[in-house]
């Protein structure tokens, strides 16, 4: 089938003998055919608008008519003190939600497979999972009634408890935004994310177990020795991956929480992308921005992917 | 190890499982509390794990706002025949990519995989939209994310751990291809199907950021947005027959109580819905790990 000869020895051109391969297929053709105009129109057409980032777009000229000028719309970004600001938050927001959020999910799994009532370990989950599935802006809406500055729950208790003499501005104050959203992004996302590391620590062999238990291990050391070596690929391997995604440092969360006083800590690049260019009307250097985050992402996200390939023989594709 | 004593280590452990729900479990029933209480309990401040002198005022006046009512119904329309539909053509897709004998099928999933790392960002995507005249149709909602690259491989990947014995058995018995996909391949596929399909329904009761920005009609703004007007933006009039309705008919309303309610209303179906759903959303991720 895949040569160009037919059963009768007649030479076909080889484009025609592929094309007879989709004929023959031509239900199954049919059946792909709306998820291919889908990517094609709604995937590569505006990868082709990337364009916008090289001219001076002018909107009555449309794309084709706009004069080029080649880098003047990325030298003209990092001129601006906001777009360096932007790169600066979200580096720093995406650190910051590695170093606390991705631990979190491992031990809050390693802590559900130590429970010993299976009632408790399914209530606890389920309360866990739960906030994955609200909204940020219902979240937002939650937030900003906990922490508010003047009659917020959790002001209340860190004065009554903590005796704290004044109100903390969660959201409104640059000294604690970031630690806000880090902290929210982790409680919204703890529970949810343990269940990969749960599943991974219920494949290991129970009789690694029991062999240790007879050689007299502790439970910390079990959970030192066996859990934790155990899962230690698929620790890795996430690793890896969350680093490649490291610019995405959450574009639905922050632009629900944060507000004009905290762009100097607040604002990342999505959000400032998102404010340059549908917010200002700026399209020119809303895109030119948007393609330089998406190069240097897809650069990172193809690199730690090979690497997670290298080290497990299993990327995420 | 189950003959061991539950020991101090154990009691720790219980413990800091405990502060995690609770935190959660004490903010929602905070905020059920203020949205039930008066405004002399709510604006006072503190925690308040129950609510003081109970009244509904706060509900009739967000039952009130015609925009909420709007909202649930553009909600509602999204979540169904966006789902649906994404479901629908994801399948196809995903059936047909599994299909190792399909030409060129490494191309085809190559084509479609490398979305998922490079984009030609937002204002490109904008003005696609826009041209093609979907800003204010509910179609903006559905068509511009109508396939993920992510849910399609996870089917396909399904789709392939299927024995190949019954599509061949079926082939001799005369069935096409098309019949052989609705009529075995969906059923055999239900798990699958239905884990997807609630992905699917959750992203789309959630989706707040597409009608942000392809919708200005205030007739087609989903719940999450006119949600996100009362408690983010301020913008939502709370009143919108203001002159109808005096002060006086709802001595009882405060900001907070307004909001607190705004968000139950909006939430209520998840809530509601979630903890018989939660073990297929948990299936899911187990399906989704394995690679096929």
């Amino acid at each position: 089938m895949t040569s160009g000869l037919t059963g009768h020895g007649r030479t076909v051109h080889p484009a025609l003998a592929e094309f007879k391969k989709y004929v023959k297929y031509w239900d199954l053709c049919l059946m792909l055919a709306p998820v291919i105009a889908y990517f094609i129109i709604f995937k590569y057409i505006p990868m082709g608008g990337i364009v916008i980032a090289f001219k001076d777009y002018k909107l009555g000229l449309g794309i084709s008519g706009s004069m080029w000028v080649g880098f003047e719309n990325f030298i003209q970004a990092f001129q601006t003190r906001f777009f360096i600001r932007s790169i600066r938050n979200t580096l720093i927001i995406s650190l910051y939600k590695l170093a606390v959020g991705f631990p979190s999910p491992i031990v809050l799994a390693l802590l559900l497979n130590e429970v010993r009532h299976s009632a408790y370990k399914r209530v606890v989950q389920t309360i866990s999972y739960l906030p994955h599935f609200l909204s940020w802006v219902i979240m937002a809406g939650i937030l900003t009634q906990l922490l508010s500055p003047n009659n917020g729950a959790v002001n209340a208790l860190l004065k009554n408890w903590f005796g704290r003499k004044e109100s903390i501005s969660f959201l409104l104050d640059n000294r604690y935004f970031r630690g806000t959203a880090v902290v929210s992004d982790v409680w919204k996302g703890v529970g949810w994310g343990s269940i990969l590391y749960l599943a991974t620590i219920s494949s290991i062999d129970p009789t690694l177990y029991e062999a240790a238990i007879c050689d007299g291990a502790s439970r910390p050391q079990r959970v030192r020795y066996i859990t934790l070596p155990c899962i230690m690929p698929t620790i890795t391997i996430m690793l890896i991956l969350n680093l490649g995604s490291i610019l995405d440092a959450g574009f639905d969360q922050i632009l629900n929480l944060y507000s004009s006083a905290v762009y100097e800590t607040g604002d990342i690049i999505d959000t400032y992308v998102y404010r340059v260019g549908l917010v200002d009307w700026n399209y020119k250097l809303s895109t030119a921005i948007g393609l330089f985050k998406n190069l240097i992402g897809f650069m990172l996200v193809v690199t730690t992917n090979a690497i997670a390939k290298r080290i497990s023989g299993n990327g995420i594709w | 190890m189950r003959r061991e004593r539950f020991g101090p280590g154990d009691v720790l452990i219980y413990v800091l499982l405990a502060l995690l729900c609770l935190t959660i479990v004490f903010a929602f029933m905070h905020l059920l509390s203020i949205s039930l209480s008066p405004n002399y309990v709510a604006t006072k401040g503190g925690l308040l794990l129950f609510p003081k002198d109970i009244t509904f005022d706060n509900y009739m006046k967000v039952f009130k706002n015609r925009y909420i009512w709007l909202g649930y119904k553009n909600t509602l329309i999204r979540t169904l025949a966006g789902t649906s539909l994404q479901l629908i053509v994801t399948a196809l897709g995903a059936y047909v990519l599994s299909k190792k004998y399909f030409p060129h099928r490494s191309f085809w999933t190559l084509l479609i995989v490398f979305t998922m790392f490079f984009s030609g960002g937002l204002i490109p995507t904008f003005l696609l939209v826009k041209r093609l005249g979907l800003i204010d149709t509910y179609a903006s909602m559905i068509i511009p994310g109508l396939v993920s690259a992510y849910n399609l491989t996870i089917m396909r990947n399904y789709f392939q751990s299927l024995p190949e014995e019954i599509e061949e058995s079926c082939m001799i018995d005369g069935a096409g291809r098309m019949r052989i996909f609705w009529q075995f391949i969906l059923p055999l596929s239900t798990p699958i199907l239905a884990t997807v399909a609630l992905w699917l329904a959750v992203g789309h009761w959630n989706a707040w950021f597409d009608v942000l920005i392809y919708i200005s009609d205030k007739e087609k703004r989903t719940l999450q947005v006119v949600l996100r007007n009362i408690i983010v933006t301020g913008t939502q009039e709370l009143d919108t027959d203001a002159s109808a309705h005096s002060v006086a008919d709802e001595p009882l309303v405060s900001p907070e109580g307004l909001k607190a309610a705004s968000i139950y209303v909006a939430t209520i179906p998840i809530l509601c819905v979630y903890p018989f759903l939660q073990r297929y959303f948990v299936k899911g991720i187990m399906v989704g790990s394995l690679k096929g």
